[in-house]
């Protein structure tokens, strides 16, 4: 465990949208990462917290405004059309809703197909059905689906198809941007097997997006939590959930409802809202909410600093709040 | 509890009629609901959750929704059997409901302002200035401040319009609450807060509320009762405590087993194999029966019998602590 390969290395990454009345949205704003190989990094945060967009800048499908994307070494953000169209066998992505990312005219064999064809695996078409079948077992899907159509299939199955469909080509890089969050709880936990399992037979490296902490905890070796377009805290998971050490981590945590009446925890109440991600002004972007927030807390941005091995925080008070957090 | 219970479902069927089918949505539903207390409403989609509320408050879509059975009992009346001006008189004064998304719930092209004094008057006899100062003092029990009483729904954040929902769901002063997911669509942190208002009001003014939910961990720091529905119908019901410490209905204890834990180790979920049925073709005997582990001839056959007095469990079986 010790000398580990990085598959993914984010650096400075910036993605900024242009809005109508002049200005720009900061959706993605100096995010820098890794991920080892054969690892899960988990990203949380809440809605319009920049994490989907930061999905899909790493792959491209938007492209960054500023920062530099090094999967396997290569800098994936200086290839042109043809390299990249090539490196993309090799990262996949695996959207929310299983409804609207299966094309409802193709059967499931001609959905797992497709990548196949645009990609030239498989000589012809015995070949390629081999590998389709071969995909369909792998997921857990029956033989005899083969040729219906995704309307046939419930939530549960459509993902299994979704998920058939980004492994056809081998990948070793999965963006999986809410995979689960659309289906029922008894269908969640199926899911979230099938996928540590497939990680564990074929290698995978994961960044799993997810505005759940728990179903975060349960498939992540890393969490990093996401607040307004930048990286507040990230940390393995185990320090994360046990000792968070950014106050919007804590309040975050402390927010999610435990299925155990006598849990009894205490929670902290955030007061206001997300403050707007259009032209922020310096300093700490939780400072409006946060109850530890000072002057230079409002000034000057904090900067994601190394407080101890794996452990980042991106926080002015961390080293002097802890013991007043662990209160709180 | 010995006094009679404020809402009483009893026996309830409801069926939708589509082109093609017919969708056995609610099948034989019992619940009670008492004064004072919060009744979590808990189960998948298409258990059955939301129309059996949209039939507690007479609002099923027509024609296509139709009660074939039972009756819901409210304050002694029978709601079924009411005539429609009855309960238009109960929905908003009697029971009130709040929906699960609070940008539909919301008329976009009206004023806040407008669309809570049209809840008030309709309800009330009451000149204008008395309308709107409640409608301003509810505005501020939920937390917005009086200068956005004239804004539009658009100008709001989600959380606002969520709580803007609540407001008009208790201008006046309703015995039972029903909120359908009422933070679903909300981020935790903001969860956090409706839920903190909600409980408070109710407190306050000693309502009635049925929550539902799909999460097991709002209805432990909410509701004081659960309800678990599967196939339209009470799996198990009984005090949170009761049922959170000891479910003892196979599909209860397959739910739990099935959602990852934030406060403990646990490395492996055990799904629940399977899919939850299709109102449209419910199977016979017991509906949980494909996907139990327990199954036996008689569950594939019988429709099981409701055992327990406090905690009830609906199953041919007593399955005891494995």
């Amino acid at each position: 465990m010790t000398e580990q390969k990085t598959m993914l290395e984010v650096r400075g990454l910036k993605k900024y949208f242009k809005v109508p009345n002049g200005g720009n949205l900061h959706a993605v704003d100096n995010v820098s990462f890794t991920i080892n190989e054969g690892e899960t990094l988990g990203i949380v945060g809440e809605s319009g917290c920049g994490k989907s967009t930061l999905g899909r800048v790493i792959l491209r499908l938007h492209e960054p405004t500023a920062g530099k994307v090094l999967f396997d070494g290569m800098n994936i953000t200086a290839f042109n059309k043809q390299e990249m169209q090539k490196m993309r066998s090799k990262m996949q992505i695996i959207f929310q809703d299983p409804f609207s990312s299966l094309n409802p005219r193709y059967t499931v064999a001609q959905a797992i197909e497709e990548p196949l064809k645009l990609n030239g695996i498989g000589a012809n078409s015995e070949e390629r059905k081999k590998r389709i079948e071969e995909m369909m077992d792998l997921v857990g899907l029956a033989k005899r689906t083969y040729n219906a159509y995704p309307h046939e299939f419930d939530g549960g199955r459509r993902q299994r198809i979704v998920i058939a469909r980004a492994l056809a080509l081998n990948p070793k890089f999965i963006v999986c941007d809410e995979p689960v969050s659309a289906l029922d709880m008894s269908i969640q936990a199926q899911i979230l097997n099938l996928m540590i399992s497939l990680q564990k037979q074929m290698g995978l490296t994961y960044m799993f997006i997810s505005h759940d902490l728990s179903v975060v905890k349960h498939i992540s070796t890393d969490v990093g939590v996401m607040y307004l377009g930048q990286m507040v805290e990230k940390a393995p998971k185990g320090a994360l959930y046990q000792k968070p050490l950014h106050p919007y981590t804590v309040a975050l945590l402390s927010a999610i409802p435990i299925p155990d009446p006598d849990a009894n925890r205490k929670k902290i109440i955030l007061q206001g809202e997300i403050a707007s991600p259009i032209n922020p002004k310096p300093g700490c972007r939780f400072a409006l909410r946060c109850p530890f927030a000072t002057d230079e807390c409002r000034s000057v941005t904090p900067e994601l600093v190394e407080v101890e091995p794996r452990h980042f925080v991106a926080c002015h008070r961390s080293k002097e709040m802890q013991a007043d957090l662990l209160q709180y | 509890m010995s006094e009679a219970p404020l809402l009483k479902i009893e026996d309830l069927s409801v069926q939708y009629m589509t082109d093609e089918d017919v969708v056995y949505a609610v099948n034989g539903l019992s619940a009670e609901l008492y004064r004072g207390e919060s009744l979590g409403f808990v189960g998948e989609t298409g258990a059955g959750k939301t129309t059996t509320a949209l039939s507690v408050i007479q609002l099923l879509p027509e024609p296509a929704g139709i009660i074939t059975g039972g009756s819901i009992w409210f304050n002694g009346k029978n709601l079924i059997e009411n005539k429609e001006k009855e309960n238009q008189a109960i929905r908003g004064d009697g029971i009130s409901m709040i929906f699960q998304d609070p940008m539909s719930a919301l008329n976009p092209t009206l004023r806040i302002s407008r669309q809570m004094m049209e809840v008030v008057e309709s309800h009330r006899k009451c000149s204008r200035k008395e309308a709107e100062a409640i409608c301003i003092d509810m505005l501020e029990k939920v937390g917005i401040k009086r200068d956005r009483f004239d804004d539009y729904p658009h100008q709001l954040s989600g959380g606002m319009k969520q709580r803007v929902v609540i407001a008009m769901a208790l201008l006046c002063n309703p015995e039972v609450l029903i909120a359908d997911e009422p933070t679903t669509a909300l981020d935790v942190t903001i969860q956090a807060q409706i839920l903190e208002i909600i409980k408070k009001l109710i407190k306050d003014s000693n309502m009635s509320m049925m929550l539902i939910t799909h999460d097991l961990g709002i209805v432990a720091e909410t509701c004081d009762r659960i309800a678990v529905i599967y196939g339209g119908s009470v799996v198990e019901s009984g005090t949170v405590r009761e049922v959170y410490k000891n479910p003892r209905h196979p599909y209860t204890r397959g739910l739990f087993a099935s959602i990852p834990k934030l406060d403990t180790e646990e490395e492996e979920l055990h799904p629940i194999e399977g899919e939850p049925p299709n109102p449209a073709r419910m199977p016979s005997g017991c509906a949980f029966h494909p996907r139990c582990r327990y199954c036996k001839d008689i569950c594939r056959q019988e429709k099981p019998p409701v055992r327990g007095e406090s905690h009830q469990v609906r199953c041919h079986f007593d399955i005891e602590e494995e």
